[in-house]
């Protein structure tokens, strides 16, 4: 929390680069390839500071490139800005992807009912104001920012995608309000709590830390962002905005969706609930593990008996997501640095899915697994990336994906055998979903309907290359991610004031020698 | 031993040049794929005689794979470093994987020849030599883990090559789901290792092993059984190698007989620590193992198909190695015995019966054969030889290591014993009808068939592997493989035979000589169908079914699951949306059905949102009452 103020805004910077881009396209004449251009510019521009950040970043800990003004004093709210490792990964995750998603989407937007300068300059709107949420170190501009990517997304969806997305985008809308709600009324108890101490009312997530507050008023507040938090990384049983959101979006809008707005669910309960609510998240972790171990079991159940693709991806976000939670509240280091990790492979792993179908469905105009076959022997390259796509999704060791559920699964179990075991079962079930979807789309004999499927193209396998270079990198080589966690980590459990359980041998062996 | 990665670095890199440089390798990706494992065979013999000159194994750290969690005082970080290991055990390992696996390389070359993705097969072939080193190199079950999946990928992408085959892809995808029951095994395994002693390296686990409670023991033990179980098709995990057989006949010989299927004897004898703690875990290994080889050579003597009349053996000759290693010490060095020996004379027969296949068009129908010995004189010869080795004819390979664990079997329990004479009987019996089937007797081929012998490039490793098969049993000469693997795996037994040794011998010979006649006088005296018989006894029927593995695997798992899944998204759909929707209606004040939203009815929009906002004035009232 102490870290240093820097010379210059970095992170404001960070932010406003793909916000100034949002505005430069309305700017553009419409048509042709100079929007999509400006949009891919600006997007590896915010790419660039990215990494420029993350190369300065002190894998010692602490919020560091820390900006901080006054911006509401009644209310004790801040505009203040700050990454530490977990919020640098999620930054990174960020500004990967959101390049790699315009080149995928380059004529995804075409002939759609408003222009493509909108389309693209939504996405950029959407990544500033994500940027901006997972560096917000106050929870009133944190609200205020989680809220309003919602408008940008809202719009994705609506005006871009199938013929059912009114349906969905309003349903999304409609839950994460919801959601958003119990915040505001969370946010709000904590001004209630916070005026009432000497310092007087303060937002500020390094004032809340030390904030003491009653226990049976933290349970309620650790609820209301936890609902909140619960709907944006779907759980069950509030997930069923998303396979409707994702079926009708565009596979671009689908991967912002999931693997970036998604995290802040996550993110925001590693850092708020655990954060600000010690007491309250180790009162409620058994029950939210419950949740979220159902959440993987019914998700990859639910990923089985789909016939729809993007569906299928959405459900057995369901189920990585249930690992996230269940990494999260085991209250364990490891498990904890696995969940971490997870957010971002599972972006990876998860958007090159959606990346990979799309351009199959693009070609084939069809959603529904039962109208494909034998596309391997059509479009080898289309399906050798989509096996590593998958395989990732199923957690292959050697894929990044496989270190992060396995650290889950390894922390979980010294807390919860049980919870660590039922979880373990959804490993068997991801082998069905992916390679059962594999077999019925790839496999078999080429049938009359994909036999004049083109393979991908120069554009389409660049967009893809990204992505899957990072997950092999990161399968073999995990180190650099653990590095910027493991601080963040141990931070959290101190502040939950928790420990890992002691391995029983050596537990066994102290108490012997005593 | 800095080169010591190069053993998996080699075949890794040729795998990465083969897969992603495509069709620009095409011309010389066997080439490439073939001197990839032929080099890593080198640099093994190399290693190999180090360790046997120097005594100690050879280490090379590389790297730190996983560093997780918090190492501040109190907490349990996660610690995997990558370190290959080249000890006793893992040596043999090797110099079979590389050593056979050249050998079937070489023959592929000749096998694929008139297939146009050949290259990928050499890469997918690659891959797998890569990650089974990476198996039997790591000292740490995570990373052995790593080797573990891998080898279960390259399997997946090997069964279902010609995935243009329904069937190929049905067995592919079979092949790693039964497996992946068996690695979620392996997972917890691993994970209690962790939870125990807080590191999961052999080290630190085998340090550790004799403070816990009997009772992790036996579970740690019962969970790496469940892995191995997967990966070697033991019972009750069998079901999918029958099915692999789907797969080019190379494959067959590498993965699915010499080399990736033994994995699960491996990690038993690996893990000789943890079942040093558990006599329960290790009657759990040796009963699988019995029960296995029963199975395997039951459902071998009713196929048909010469492949899966192999594949039915290598279950059965499989259940052999896990029996003695499920003994323990006294059992540990033969385990390790017969896996070499059965890796030379199940390799050589089923690059054999691939060479059979070439001469009648890819037809794998025993009944279609028939007389073929003087058209394939080398094919027959090289046959003959791995048959004599896997029946136990005195001298050959698998007589020596067999016998060895026959009377291993007998010092444990006088039952396991007789359960063990019992398959070499069976084994004899089916092993004698193969080789009546396709190369004694008269001709039944189909029409425009032509046999023919195979070229050099397919007999040659034929050759090889059959001195293998013939001399393999100089392993055992001064008891040289058990003096070997003494370090890693702990000296014998002591000798507590209920009968002399030579007594059992002349029992189990006696026996396979009964298998033989039986497989005589049934098909080498009869005229046999060219169509298989129809009436026949329940239980021909249910050796046929492969004892009903898979409608068993049906019956329990596979048809409720889907009835559950189907159950579910129902349930999804209806239940759980629309009680989360109906609950925001009725939050959101308004009566109205949800297909309003459809029609885009944007005052019940603001009417949730003023329902909302009511919650949030009730939760402050609730905070400012509190």
């Amino acid at each position: 929390m102490n870290g240093s103020e820097s010379s210059l805004p970095w992170l404001t910077i960070l932010a406003l680069v793909p916000l100034v881009g949002a505005v430069a396209l309305m700017a553009v004449p419409r048509g042709g390839v100079l929007p999509k251009q400006v949009a891919l510019g600006f997007s590896l521009v915010a790419l660039a500071v990215s990494i420029g950040i993350a190369t300065q970043y002190d894998t010692g800990g602490g919020f560091q490139f820390v900006e901080k003004h006054e911006w509401i004093s009644s209310f004790g709210a801040h505009y203040a800005l700050g990454v530490d490792g977990l919020g640098l990964l999620l930054v990174l995750l960020t500004t990967i992807l959101t390049p790699v998603v315009i080149l995928a989407s380059w004529d995804d937007a075409d002939g759609a009912r408003w222009s493509t300068n909108s389309f693209f300059a939504l996405m950029l709107t959407l990544e500033g104001l994500a940027i901006g949420v997972f560096a917000a170190t106050d929870v009133f501009l944190f609200y205020v920012l989680f809220e309003a990517t919602l408008i940008p997304i809202y719009f994705l969806i609506g005006g871009f995608g199938g013929p059912q997305r009114s349906y969905a985008a309003v349903k999304f809308l409609l839950y994460s309000l919801f959601g958003g709600l119990l915040m505001l009324a969370s946010v709000i108890g904590l001004y209630v709590v916070t005026s009432r101490t000497a310092g007087g009312p303060t937002y500020l997530l390094q004032d809340l830390m030390k904030t003491h507050i009653e226990t049976n008023t933290g349970r309620w507040l650790f609820l209301g962002f936890f609902a909140a938090f619960a709907v944006k990384a779907p759980m069950w049983p509030l997930h069923t905005w998303l396979p409707d959101a994702a079926s009708e979006a565009t596979p671009g809008t689908s991967v912002l969706l999931v693997s970036v707005l998604d995290k802040i669910g996550t993110f925001g309960m590693m850092r708020f609930c655990l954060g600000i609510f010690p007491e309250a998240s180790r009162w409620a972790s058994p029950v939210i593990m419950a949740f979220a171990v159902f959440s993987v079991i019914y998700g990859a159940l639910l990923a089985i008996g789909q016939n729809d693709i993007r569906r299928l991806i959405a459900y057995t976000s369901v189920s990585h997501f249930g690992f996230i939670v269940l990494g999260i509240f085991a209250l364990t280091s490891t498990s904890q640095a696995g969940s971490a990790l997870y957010m971002f492979n599972h972006g990876l792993s998860t958007g090159a899915l959606f990346l990979v179908t799309g351009f199959l469905i693009s070609r084939r105009g069809s959603k529904m697994i039962s109208d494909y076959g034998g596309v391997e022997k059509v479009a080898p390259v289309l399906a050798g990336l989509f096996l590593v796509a998958g395989l990732s999704s199923l957690s292959l060791p050697g894929l990044s994906p496989f270190v992060s559920e396995f650290l889950v699964l390894a922390g979980t179990f010294t807390s919860s055998i049980v919870a660590a075991t039922v979880a373990t079962l959804g490993v068997i079930l991801a082998a069905v979903y992916i390679l059962l979807m594999y077999q019925r789309t790839m496999t078999g004999p080429v049938r009359e309907s994909t036999r004049h499927l083109p393979d991908l193209n120069p554009r389409e396998i660049a967009s893809l290359a990204p992505l899957l270079v990072l997950i092999v990198v990161l399968g073999f080589f995990p180190k650099p991610a653990l590095d910027a966690v493991n601080p963040t980590v141990t931070s959290l459990l101190h502040q939950v004031d928790v420990h890992d359980p002691v391995p029983t041998v050596a537990a066994n062996h102290e108490g012997a020698s005593k | 031993m800095t080169w010591l990665s190069l053993i998996i670095l080699i075949p890794a890199a040729s795998a990465a040049v083969l897969l992603i440089g495509g069709r620009l390798t095409d011309g010389w990706g066997h080439l490439l794929g073939t001197a990839a494992p032929l080099a890593s065979f080198v640099v093994g013999l190399v290693a190999f005689l180090k360790l046997r000159n120097d005594g100690d194994p050879l280490h090379q750290n590389l790297f730190t794979w996983i560093n997780a969690g918090s190492s501040a005082p109190g907490n349990t970080p996660f610690h995997v470093s990558f370190t290959l290991l080249f000890d006793p055990l893992s040596a043999l390992f090797v110099l079979l994987i590389t050593g056979v696996g050249g050998l079937i390389h070489i023959y592929s070359i000749g096998y694929m020849a008139d297939d146009d993705r050949r290259r990928r097969f050499f890469g997918y072939l690659n891959l797998f030599v890569a990650a089974m080193l990476t198996l039997v190199l790591a000292n740490d079950y995570l990373a052995l883990f790593l080797g573990w999946e891998g080898v279960g990928l390259a399997s997946y992408l090997l069964i279902g090559f010609w995935q243009y085959k329904n069937s190929a892809a049905v067995a592919a995808k079979k092949a790693f789901i039964v497996n992946r029951v068996g690695d979620a095994g392996m997972l917890l395994a691993i994970m209690l290792m962790f939870r125990s002693f807080g590191t999961t390296s052999f080290a630190g686990v085998s340090a550790g092993m004799d403070r816990v409670s009997s009772g992790t023991a036996t579970v740690l033990g019962l969970l790496l059984l469940l892995g191995a179980c997967g990966k070697s098709a033991q019972v009750p995990l069998q079901s999918w190698l029958l099915d692999a057989m789907e797969g080019p006949t190379p494959v067959s010989a590498l993965i699915h007989a010499a080399t990736m299927v033994t994995a699960g004897v491996y990690l038993v004898v690996r893990s000789n620590f943890v079942y040093a703690q558990s006599q329960a875990a290790q009657t759990a290994v040796v009963v699988v193992g019995l029960v296995t080889l029963l199975w395997g050579a039951i459902i071998g003597c009713a196929k048909d198909d010469i492949k899966k009349a192999l594949a039915g053996s290598t279950m059965s000759q499989i259940g052999y190695m896990m029996l003695a290693a499920g003994i323990g010490p006294a059992g540990y060095a033969f385990a390790i015995f017969h896996l070499l020996t059965h890796g030379f004379f199940k390799a050589n027969m089923f690059l054999g019966a691939g060479s059979v296949m070439h001469a009648m068009d890819d037809d794998v129908d025993m009944r279609h054969y028939g007389g073929l010995r003087k058209l394939l004189p080398i094919t027959f010869l090289t046959f003959g030889c791995g048959y004599l080795a896997i029946i136990g004819f005195p001298g050959f390979a698998g007589f020596w290591s067999k016998d060895k664990i026959i009377e291993a079997a007998f010092q444990d329990n006088v039952l396991v014993g007789i359960g063990a004479v019992l398959g070499a009987g069976i084994t004899a019996f089916y092993m004698t009808r193969v080789m009546i089937l396709t190369f004694f007797g008269e001709r039944r081929w189909r029409e425009n068939v032509h046999p023919h012998e195979a070229p050099p490039v397919m007999t040659v490793p034929l050759v090889l592997l059959a001195v293998g098969s013939t001399f393999g049993g100089v392993m055992l000469l001064d008891g040289w493989i058990q003096g070997w693997l003494k370090p890693v795996v702990g000296g014998e037994g002591q000798e507590n035979l209920p009968m002399a040794a030579w007594l059992i011998q002349v029992i189990v010979l006696v026996v396979v000589a009964v298998g033989i006649a039986i497989a005589y006088l049934a098909y080498g005296r009869e005229t046999v169908s060219a169509t298989a018989p129809t009436r026949v006894s329940v239980f021909t029927r249910a050796a046929r079914a492969d004892l009903y593995g898979d409608a068993i695997n049906e019956a329990v798992l596979m048809r409720p699951g889907e009835y559950l899944t189907r159950l579910l998204v129902f349930f999804d759909n209806r239940r759980v949306d629309g009680a989360v929707n109906g609950l925001a209606a009725l939050i959101g004040g308004t009566s109205g059905r949800v297909r309003r939203w459809q029609t885009g009815f944007v005052r019940s929009y603001a009417l949730s949102m003023l329902g909302g906002s009511a919650v949030v004035v009730l939760a402050m009232l609730a905070v400012k009452l509190a």
